[in-house]
């Protein structure tokens, strides 16, 4: 795909060449082309030439129909046909999420995350950890979400400007530079409904008036200049059960992941620290980077000093050895004759091991066999929906309650002709268990040094399911 | 793609008529006709007048073409633009006048606009003359747009870009370090060759600034300037290596990464910077970690031995693949006798280089760190340079990535699956958590399939096996078929289950999904390759599934069994042939190949049954499309068809055919993929990534330790403040609470520098050295191999502290600098003397015990603000006793000291008589370790005890020391943010002037007035830890005041502004 440099372009050269003596050509490229109306580096010449120096080159916004709706480069720009090499992976891929996260492409590797059906598409050209550049992305995108409450291709081209300057000021050359979300909103304000409004009025924009000097304090993740009128500091403990249960009802595997998310709205700089009745339960933890470690491990007890807002301190793990608790059980029977159009499907849900607590918001899911052709079930509570194209049966049950356990019969009608499906459906469910942590774990007291006022201190325990299966 | 759209915007609506025109032509040239849906007169429906109608008409038409903007189109954008919008570049007029206007709003506008035109991939290059122009704008927001726009243009239009330089310039001295910081980040983005030796100049200002952030600033434009100019390298160098001996964690982890873009070979200039770089890890940001492990590594690799070298020799095999090949076992052996022969009487007794463990000890804490890229950074350290004994820490963290994003599962799992080939104990606890969810992408669900395989021994393979049952269920065909290919792998691997494995494989033959059959099949013939005389009735099985299976691939795979064992079932193999040939010219080249060997094999055996079926297929094939097939028949009938003229070959046709065939080794691709660096993209893709620098082999002998020796600063430079003043700037923020210096100064420890550090500093370190006991004592019961490293790694230490002092010149310098610390420190405490002379005036003396209820016995206490001399670390405190009662009072002294952990009491000398109505003083020394604990004991007298308790105020736990005013505004600078603390009062009517206010805060504080001050300024040190304490009074109009404290133990300061307040407003 060799063009011709437009005659603009080559004059714009001459010309330089001769108003500037010392003018030495660029030495990192070949040819400038023009297309696209745009200048572009084609090809790099010899290897002794050193890698461009950029971790990160540009970076693609792709929404789910394929168009590239945002573009950012922080080196020279790299032009977007390199994002045909992803289409090209994205077709051969089934599922969305099976396009691999690193292709490699003739000069280029695109490594992209896909999170609310927008692909991020970062470009390198040279050796990097690709874990650092996907973390990066899904920092970047934790970023979105934090400034626009929700990361949606509307939200973004919304906001365009304050993603670019997010992006601008999260990456320099490449790099990492700010990315911690208090930093970032010293430096950029979020926008919100009053925000926009008053900018629109007065056209000022985003951008903070006074310069930040959270990056050059001694606590990097804090801001300076906090001042709340009602000091509160809640933290959420919430875990994760990720279970396997097979046909018979026994666990395969069970462990639970937990995070304790907090909500921290504390004037001037607080030093909190946390302590747990029983921190022996946790077996694998990782800190969000305020968390004085030493102080962990040597006293089992959180000490840090909270960034601003909202942040997850700690996520853990509560291994498979101790025993896990199961909270439901599901009885099932799915069955197809051999020679017959008909399945029968049979489901019962119960509580067990629930500690007295009411088990909330069951939603059941299942992808039945490709088979199927629709599904004529009785639900004895809540409602349920198939969807006849992508075969996903999907119960949202609600609460469960003991006395009357809930449960979903009837027939599938099956192609006709079609021969028994040999595979068994796995049956996913999700709920929640507010008001306990399944672990056991116990938070014992918050204190704070530092700060004089009384805050007020809320926690709060919330149980969920996870990659919560059933193997039928 | 073959779409386009063509944007014009006009600026006069009767101009479109001639506009239109020139279109048409336009489009006929494109071409060759107007396309489907372009329908010119239809244009002007969509044709986006311009809000200016009274412009200058359109330049000519045809410049216009020129720059017309031609884009592919989607499809959905299609829809919404049936025909042509037309927007051209003279749209663009109203934003270069709202550029060019007085009002910042409408500059901000535009600036905008362009912004979002630059994100859509849009071309806005030709406002670069009114973008430009506004760089030197004053309003914030318009400012950084504007940056925002040159970094992206000026590559393109380098003469207009000059005009934005000297703005950048002047930025560069600005004042405030945010504005030099983000004036040099522009202008090193600029990417104009013109402006290198520009862009040089202000690296290396900057790379000297005094604020941290700048320097980090100068690290980033580092690669920028050497990606523009490589010639620039020597001077570049010159930057790094300045840089690399900075001692702030802002700057550490961008001037590595600067170093590993412009000379990672210089490996030389690590050196020094090392055991810094090792102690300030746990402190940079989490990007930086990730680049400097990395960095650490390759290090490692060149500067110390190989931990495992006498484990391989000792433990060879032990630990070696299960399923190693024949093949790998003779390698392996080969290696063994190599190494026997060589080295065993050579080699010394492996002993860990300290550095080394150095190294692993500071970044093992990194494994819990929330950043998955930092994870696995310390996991390839770990598995590249750690003992193998010591590998296993990072499992744990490797499986609770697997939690997060499917991106980073990919990636991780990548990376177990070649660590479990070479370390496959490591993983085996965490078989249940590779266990696959339906709900997995598919290739998550192979690569936890390719890491059960490598894990897959003995005594798991039933539950292993029993797995992979319920997953060849599963509605995900692809994934079926990486399962059956692991059931093949395991059955290989592991004698024991191979029959299992085949009979369970031969069942899913009469599954109802073809590719499962055909998969199997092929797993089955690479199977029966190793044993087929056991299996004939498998292979007869297999004849029959012929007629059912059209899977070329499996159909092959029959066809070559069968002719290959065709000795086993001799009497069914001419008849698949019969079969075969009848259906011959359907089938796929594949499997016509197969025919013809099995033709021909069947010839060789059975020639008297067969002859003429192979003629007929040879027949068959001389006439094939397929040219391959054409030749391989004339081939075949050449070797096995004796004719006369029948060449020599022909007697060897049998041996050719039927020669014993190797069985496939069923190899994981994973094998052998750790020659790459673990967690890098080479190893991801299997293939050397542009930049990727090779992970160097071990060395055979360690290089000299000692270039990793700082050396002695020249003491005349170094005035004992400055050298303690950097110490607490170096001081990561959290250490100060938990002794984290600790590890700090031992690591420095073989060095002479630190040794000096530790006499110049006698106190703090006794101090941390308790800390280290207490914490090791803590860790003791923690965890036993914990202590037990920690102290291996300190007795190692002091064996290089041995090998130091046997070097005479060393030892030289050392008592020198030894000697000139001493002086110091004797200056150092005079000072201390001199200024304690002052405050003593009016000591405040707080009760001990009451006479009442010391039956008499009363005893008094105050803070004499002495230096107590046998501990610098206490606090001194002098007791007065008076005897009230009628009797003598004997052996007075303390017992029971109960103390807050940390703390430490120097006990009184006991006095042994009291006469009644005489009194007597005595001196203590407590140690609050710089807390306001109680020290609890009991004072005892010859009858009785009595429980008492000493709790110090704030004020009390500081010293004076002596700043001059420059000295205290620079040192106040650096203890902003969080520790500093402002509070605003009304200063008490009696306390107005000066002498007042400072005879309180002194009384009230143990500081010293900066003497010439403008302010009311004092300062002191904690008395243990030597943290600055600096406190400002700066007073206005009618009394009102403002009370500054600034120091690093926020509690101390806020308890202190708590009682100075108190004291100047009673």
């Amino acid at each position: 795909m060799l063009m011709f440099p437009s005659d603009s372009l080559i004059t714009s050269f001459v010309y330089s060449m001769s108003a500037l003596p010392p003018f030495k050509p660029v030495t990192s490229y070949w040819f400038r082309l023009s297309q696209n109306g745009q200048n572009e580096l084609l090809c790099f010449p010899s290897p002794a030439s050193p890698p461009p120096a950029a971790m990160i080159h540009s970076l693609f916004l792709i929404n789910a129909s394929g168009d590239i709706f945002l573009e950012k480069h922080w080196k020279s720009v790299v032009s977007r046909s390199v994002c045909d090499y992803f289409f090209e992976a994205q077709e051969r891929a089934s599922e969305p999420e099976n396009v691999p996260p690193v292709i490699p492409t003739p000069h280029h590797y695109l490594i992209s995350v896909l999170r609310h059906r927008i692909y991020f598409v970062a470009v390198i050209q040279s050796e990097v950890p690709p874990l650092f550049v996907i973390e990066f992305l899904h920092r970047v995108v934790d970023t979105f979400q934090d400034y626009f409450g929700v990361c949606t291709e509307a939200a973004i081209k919304d906001n365009v400007v304050v993603v670019y300057e997010l992006l601008e000021e999260m990456l320099d050359n490449g790099f990492p530079l700010a990315t911690e979300s208090n930093i970032l909103k010293e430096l950029i304000k979020p926008p919100t409904i009053l925000r926009t409004m008053v900018n629109t009025i007065t056209g000022s924009t985003n951008v903070g008036e006074q310069l930040p000097t959270g990056q050059l304090s001694v606590v990097p993740w804090r801001r300076t200049g906090v001042k709340y009128t009602n000091n509160e500091a809640y933290f959420d403990v919430v875990e994760e059960i990720d279970a396997i249960i097979d046909k018979s009802g026994s666990t395969i595997t069970a462990e639970i992941q937990g995070v304790i998310d907090a909500c921290v709205k504390l004037t001037g700089m607080p030093d909190l620290t946390l302590s747990f009745m029983n921190p022996r339960l946790l077996d694998d933890v990782s800190f969000h980077p305020c968390v004085r470690f030493k102080r962990w491990e040597a006293e089992r007890i959180l000490s840090f000093i909270p960034p601003d807002g909202n942040f997850r301190l700690l996520s853990y793990h509560v291994s498979s050895q101790n025993l896990v608790a199961i909270p439901v059980y599901v009885k099932h029977n799915i069955t197809f004759r051999e020679g017959s159009s008909q399945g029968r499907f049979d489901l019962t849900l119960g509580p067990k091991q629930t500690m007295g607590k009411a088990v909330e918001a069951v939603l059941v899911s299942s992808q039945l066999p490709r088979g199927v052709l629709n599904a004529n079930l009785n639900a004895s509570q809540g409602t349920y929906t198939f969807d006849p194209v992508t075969k996903m049966l999907t119960w949202d049950v609600g609460k469960i309650n003991p006395q009357k356990l809930p449960s979903l019969k009837g027939s599938m009608n099956l192609q006709a002709g079609a021969s028994k499906p040999d595979e068994n459906p796995t049956i996913n469910i999700q709920l929640k268990i507010q008001q306990m942590a399944i672990s056991g774990l116990k938070v014992n007291r918050l204190d704070m040094y530092g700060e004089k006022y009384k805050p007020f201190k809320g926690i709060k325990y919330m149980t969920k399911a996870g990659k919560f299966q059933v193997r039928t | 793609m073959n779409r386009w759209e063509i944007s014009i915007s006009v600026t006069h609506p009767h101009v479109c008529a001639e506009l239109s025109l020139h279109f048409k032509i336009l489009l006929l040239i494109l071409f060759g006709k107007a396309p489907r849906s372009c329908n010119p007169e239809n244009l002007f429906g969509l044709a986006v007048l311009s809000k200016h109608p009274l412009n200058p008409p359109p330049p000519p038409p045809r410049l216009l073409y020129k720059r017309l903007v031609w884009e592919p189109l989607n499809e959905k954008r299609c829809a919404y633009f049936q025909a042509f919008s037309l927007s051209l570049s003279l749209r663009h007029d109203d934003l270069k006048e709202m550029l060019d206007s007085n009002k910042d709003s409408l500059k901000l506008e535009a600036m905008k606009r362009i912004v979002a035109m630059i994100a859509r991939g849009k071309n806005a290059s030709d406002l670069f003359p009114a973008v430009v122009k506004n760089v030197a704008c004053k309003n914030i927001e318009v400012k950084k747009l504007v940056y925002v726009y040159l970094v992206r243009y000026a590559e393109e239009q380098q003469d207009l870009a000059l005009l934005s330089i000297s703005t950048f310039q002047r930025g560069l001295k600005d004042p405030n370090q945010l504005i030099r910081a983000s004036a040099l980040r522009v202008l090193s983005s600029i990417r104009v060759t013109i402006i290198v030796p520009i862009m040089m100049l202000a690296i290396k200002e900057a790379a000297s600034d005094m604020s941290p952030y700048v320097r980090k600033t100068a690290a980033h434009a580092i690669p920028k300037l050497y990606s523009l100019d490589p010639e620039q390298k020597d001077q570049l160098i010159e930057v790094i290596e300045k840089l690399l001996a900075d001692k702030t964690t802002l700057v550490a982890g961008s001037v590595v990464m600067a170093f590993e873009e412009v000379c990672p070979e210089r490996i030389d200039l690590i050196h020094k910077n090392y055991r810094k770089l090792c102690n300030l890890l746990i402190d940079v940001e989490e990007w930086g970690q990730v680049v400097i492990i990395n960095m650490l590594t390759r290090y490692a690799r060149t500067q110390f031995l190989n931990p495992n070298m006498n484990e391989s020799l000792l433990e060879e095999g032990s630990d070696k693949t299960f399923y190693g090949s024949d093949e790998d076992e003779d390698e392996e052996e080969e290696e063994k006798e190599k190494k026997a022969e060589a080295p065993m009487a050579k080699r010394k007794p492996y002993v860990m280089d300290p550095d080394h463990r150095l190294l692993l000890r500071n970044t093992k804490p990194l494994l819990q760190s929330r950043n998955a890229a930092v994870v696995m950074a310390v996991a390839q350290l770990y598995f590249h340079l750690a003992p193998k004994v010591e590998v296993g820490v990072i499992a744990k963290a490797l499986v609770r990535l697997l939690r997060s994003h499917s991106e980073v599962q990919y990636v991780v799992l990548q990376n177990v699956a070649t660590m479990s080939i070479k370390r496959r104990g490591m993983f085996e606890p965490y078989l249940k958590s590779f266990y696959i969810r339906s709900t997995d992408p598919t290739q998550i669900k192979v690569l936890k399939l390719e890491v059960l395989t490598n894990l897959a021994n003995e005594t798991n393979i039933s539950t292993i096996l029993r797995e992979f049952q319920t997953y060849i269920k599963s509605m995900d065909k692809d994934f079926v078929a990486a399962t059956i290919q692991a059931i093949g792998r395991c059955a290989t691997n592991i004698g024991e289950v191979r029959d299992t494995c085949l009979n369970g494989l031969v069942q899913l033959l009469s599954n109802r999904d073809e590719l499962v059959v055909a998969e199997s099949v092929v797993v089955i013939k690479k199977l029966l390759q190793m044993q087929p005389e056991k299996h004939s009735d498998i292979i007869k099985h297999m004849a029959k599934l012929t007629d059912n299976i059209q899977v070329p691939m499996a159909r092959a795979s029959i066809l070559w069994l069968i002719g290959e064992y065709c000795e086993h079932v001799p009497k069914i193999a001419p008849d698949v042939l019969r079969k075969m040939a009848k259906s011959f010219t359907n089938e796929e080249d594949i499997v016509k190949l197969q025919i013809i060997n099995l033709a021909a094999k069947l010839y060789l055996t059975n020639s008297k049954q067969t002859k003429l079926l192979t003629q007929y297929v040879l027949n068959l094939a001389k006439y094939d499309q397929n040219y391959d097939i054409r030749d391989r028949a004339r081939f075949i009938r050449q070797l096995i068809v004796p004719t006369e003229k029948s060449g020599a070959l022909s007697k060897y046709a049998k041996k050719l055919f039927l020669a014993l065939k190797p069985a496939p080794v069923l190899e994981s691709p994973f094998k052998d993929r750790d020659h790459f660096q673990l967690g890098s993209l080479s190893h991801l893709l299997n293939a050397k990534a542009g930049g990727y620098q090779e992970l160097p082999d071990w060395p055979e002998a360690a290089p000299d330790p000692s270039v990793r020796n700082v050396e002695v600063p020249e003491w005349t430079k170094c005035s004992s403040r400055e050298k303690r003043k950097e110490k607490r700037v170096e001081k990561p923020f959290y250490s100060d609470s938990e002794g984290e210096s600790g590890p700090t100064e031992s690591a420095d420890s073989g060095s002479l520098n630190g040794l000096c550090r530790l006499v110049l500093c006698e106190q703090s370190s006794e101090e941390e050295e308790r800390k280290h006991q207490r914490k090791s004592d803590q860790q003791k019961s923690d965890s036993e191999s914990e202590s037990d490293e920690e102290s291996d790694s300190e007795s190692s230490q002091s064996e290089s502290d041995d090998s130091d002092s046997e070097d005479p010149v060393c030892n030289n310098r050392k008592h020198k600098c030894i000697d000139s610390c001493f002086k110091h420190s004797c200056v150092y405490s005079l000072v201390l003397c001199l200024q304690n002379i002052s405050p003593c005036s009016a000591l405040k003396s707080y009760e001990l015990l009451h006479r009442i209820r010391g039956e008499g016995l009363s005893v008094e206490y105050c803070f004499s603000r002495q230096p107590f001399s046998p501990d610098g670390n206490m606090v001194a405190v002098q007791m007065q006793f008076t005897n009230n009662a009628t009797s003598e009072a004997k052996n007075l002294h303390m017992e029971d000291v109960k103390l807050q952990s940390g703390m430490r009491v120097k006990e009184f000398p006991e006095i042994e008589l009291l006469p009644a109505g005489e009194t007597a003083t005595a001196v203590m020394g407590i140690d609050f370790c710089d807390s306001t604990q109680a020290a609890n004991f009991q004072l005892c007298t010859h009858t009785r005890k009595f429980f008492v308790s000493i709790q110090p105020p704030v004020g009390e736990l500081m010293r004076p020391v002596f700043l001059t005013e420059n000295e205290f505004k620079k040192e106040q600078g650096q203890l902003m943010g969080m520790n500093e603390i402002t509070e605003k009062l009304t200063l008490d009517a009696k306390c107005r002037n000066e002498h007042t206010i400072v005879q309180r805060v002194t009384t009230a504080a143990n500081l010293s007035r900066v003497p010439c001050g403008s302010d009311k300024e004092f300062a002191g040190r904690t008395v243990t830890s030597g943290s600055l304490v600096l406190a400002t009074v700066a007073t206005k109009e009618g009394g009102a005041a403002q009370l500054t404290v600034n120091c690093e133990k926020m509690v101390i300061g806020t308890m202190l502004v708590k009682d100075v307040l108190l004291a100047l407003t009673q």
